[in-house]
């Protein structure tokens, strides 16, 4: 009997093919939702691999500047080493420039910094919040490779497909017939936050447990936790 | 702190738009663009605006550009908002299908490199010359998985220019171009409808029709149809229209001709 057909030893086998698998999903969902002189940018606090649930309090949404929040989501890996290599570059900015980056600028920072990783990307999906030159709230979204959209709301990660159609109906009113757009108050903002995070984890399992909510004017920034289902 | 040179030596596209990351991985263990997949097998959703309607034709009164301003990643609508239609100058437009990340970060570095060259050369950059860097650009990276099919146009000594410029290295001029998932829908509405001789209103409704027509029968295109006009002066934005309201107009006008048609 041949060593083949009892198992063998690896090297032994058949030439195989090795893949190499460098991103794992871990789930997440931010939503971002700008204001006239605020901007407020949430994410969930679920950390998932497959159906095991990493983290019940892990927060996706990064301060960059006092100006500037960043929410991220996807491979966790990849959204640790953005947040350092980021971070790094608007620290050598502050230093070079003696001011702090505006959120135009880190906007355009973060889209080529996404690009250049182009042909092994950053596994994520990004918000960028902040109040610009003006003290308007501002809200970007980006896709894993830098390309770039500026807007007044926005959600991303695993349940963006539950959440961004509702923000769509209920702050754009969007193809409703004589329907106006609310004006957008800290209130609104926050109560349309929690309605989509709680109608998220009642239909994905990789969100839930909490919510983080953060509110950025130009004085300062205010943080608020939520609790969601933890099932 | 390591991994920290990656900033310190400025081996980044920050201070140099071509200096993009290699993966340090063998060739033959790894073609680029195959571990673009998560642990499940599930693909990387990259390709954000992959299925798109543009189109563009010269003209006796210059150059149309029109698009749609759908953005889609698989079945998913990323965007109803995005603008396919890149300004590069105020002389130089270019259109935007395929990779949307792709086509803005290589249209801006080429905006970069048209500016350099009119600081240079202290003349505006030709629309042939432009194209052609955007080409060159592109083609150094043949084989590594870009995604753009582009049309560039502007005026220049020579008057109205279009080129079609793609990421598989292909660079042609001509009078009528149009790319993407809804190109076929386009076509058959521009080619019935165009003439060198189009005045101009003619000319902005062949293209706003043309597109429209591609948003109702391509499911990838959609939202608003852009419209933009290059004569002489330069680019001007002629129209931004939801392709929703595009229909009800198009089928009252449909209504109104249709007595005349059967009683003739």
């Amino acid at each position: 009997m041949s060593l083949a057909v009892m198992g063998g030893a690896d090297y032994m086998r058949d030439p195989r093919k090795h893949h190499f698998h460098p991103y794992a999903d871990n789930g997440g969902t931010s939503v971002a939702i700008a204001g006239d002189d605020f901007v407020m940018i949430a994410s969930d606090t679920r950390l998932t691999r497959g159906f095991n649930i990493l983290s019940r309090d892990q927060g996706k949404v990064l301060g960059l500047t006092p100006k500037t929040m960043m929410a991220s989501s996807g491979c966790w890996a990849d959204v640790l080493t953005l947040k350092k290599v980021l971070n790094a570059r608007l620290t050598m900015y502050s230093h070079e420039h003696h001011d702090v980056m505006s959120t135009t600028a880190v906007a355009q920072l973060l889209s080529t910094m996404l690009y250049w990783r182009r042909f092994f990307p950053y596994y994520v999906s990004n918000i960028l919040a902040g109040i610009d030159e003006e003290g308007k709230g501002v809200v970007y979204h980006y896709d894993p490779v830098g390309h770039m959209e500026k807007l007044a709301f926005s959600a991303t990660g695993a349940s963006v497909a539950q959440i961004q159609p509702l923000l769509d109906n209920q702050i754009g009113a969007l193809n409703m017939k004589d329907a106006t757009p609310p004006t957008i108050t800290k209130e609104l903002a926050r109560q349309l936050i929690h309605d989509a995070f709680v109608s998220a984890a009642e239909r994905d399992i990789n969100t839930g447990d909490g919510i983080l909510i953060h509110t950025i004017t130009k004085d300062g920034r205010t943080d608020e936790k939520v609790k969601l289902r933890r099932d | 702190m390591e991994g920290m040179d990656e900033i310190t030596d400025k081996k980044d596209n920050t201070s140099n738009p071509f200096q993009l990351y290699m993966p340090l991985l063998p060739k033959s263990e790894c073609q680029v663009g195959e571990f673009l997949v998560d642990e499940n097998g599930r693909k990387l959703r990259l390709n954000f605006a992959h299925g798109t309607t543009t189109l563009g034709f010269k003209f006796k009164g210059g150059v149309i550009m029109a698009v749609d301003s759908r953005a889609t990643s698989g079945q998913y609508i990323g965007s109803q908002n995005v603008k396919k239609i890149i300004e590069i100058n105020p002389y130089l437009l270019g259109t935007m299908a395929g990779g949307a990340a792709d086509c803005t970060y290589w249209e801006r570095v080429l905006a970069r490199e048209c500016r350099l060259y009119e600081l240079r050369n202290r003349e505006r950059i030709s629309v042939a010359a432009a194209s052609k860097l955007l080409a060159n650009m592109v083609y150094q990276y043949k084989g590594y998985g870009l995604s753009m099919g582009v049309m560039i146009s502007g005026w220049d000594k020579k008057g109205p220019g279009l080129y079609y410029v793609d990421s598989d290295g292909n660079r042609m001029a001509g009078n009528v171009f149009s790319v993407g998932s809804g190109s076929i829908n386009a076509y058959g509405v521009m080619d019935t409808g165009y003439s060198w001789d189009l005045t101009d209103t003619q000319a902005r409704e062949l293209g706003r029709k043309a597109i429209y027509h591609a948003t109702h029968r391509d499911a990838y295109s959609g939202g608003i149809v852009r419209v933009y006009q290059i004569t002489k002066e330069g680019w001007t934005k002629i129209s931004e229209e939801d392709s929703k309201n595009l229909h009800y107009q198009y089928e009252e006008e449909k209504k109104k001709k249709k007595p005349t048609t059967t009683s003739s």
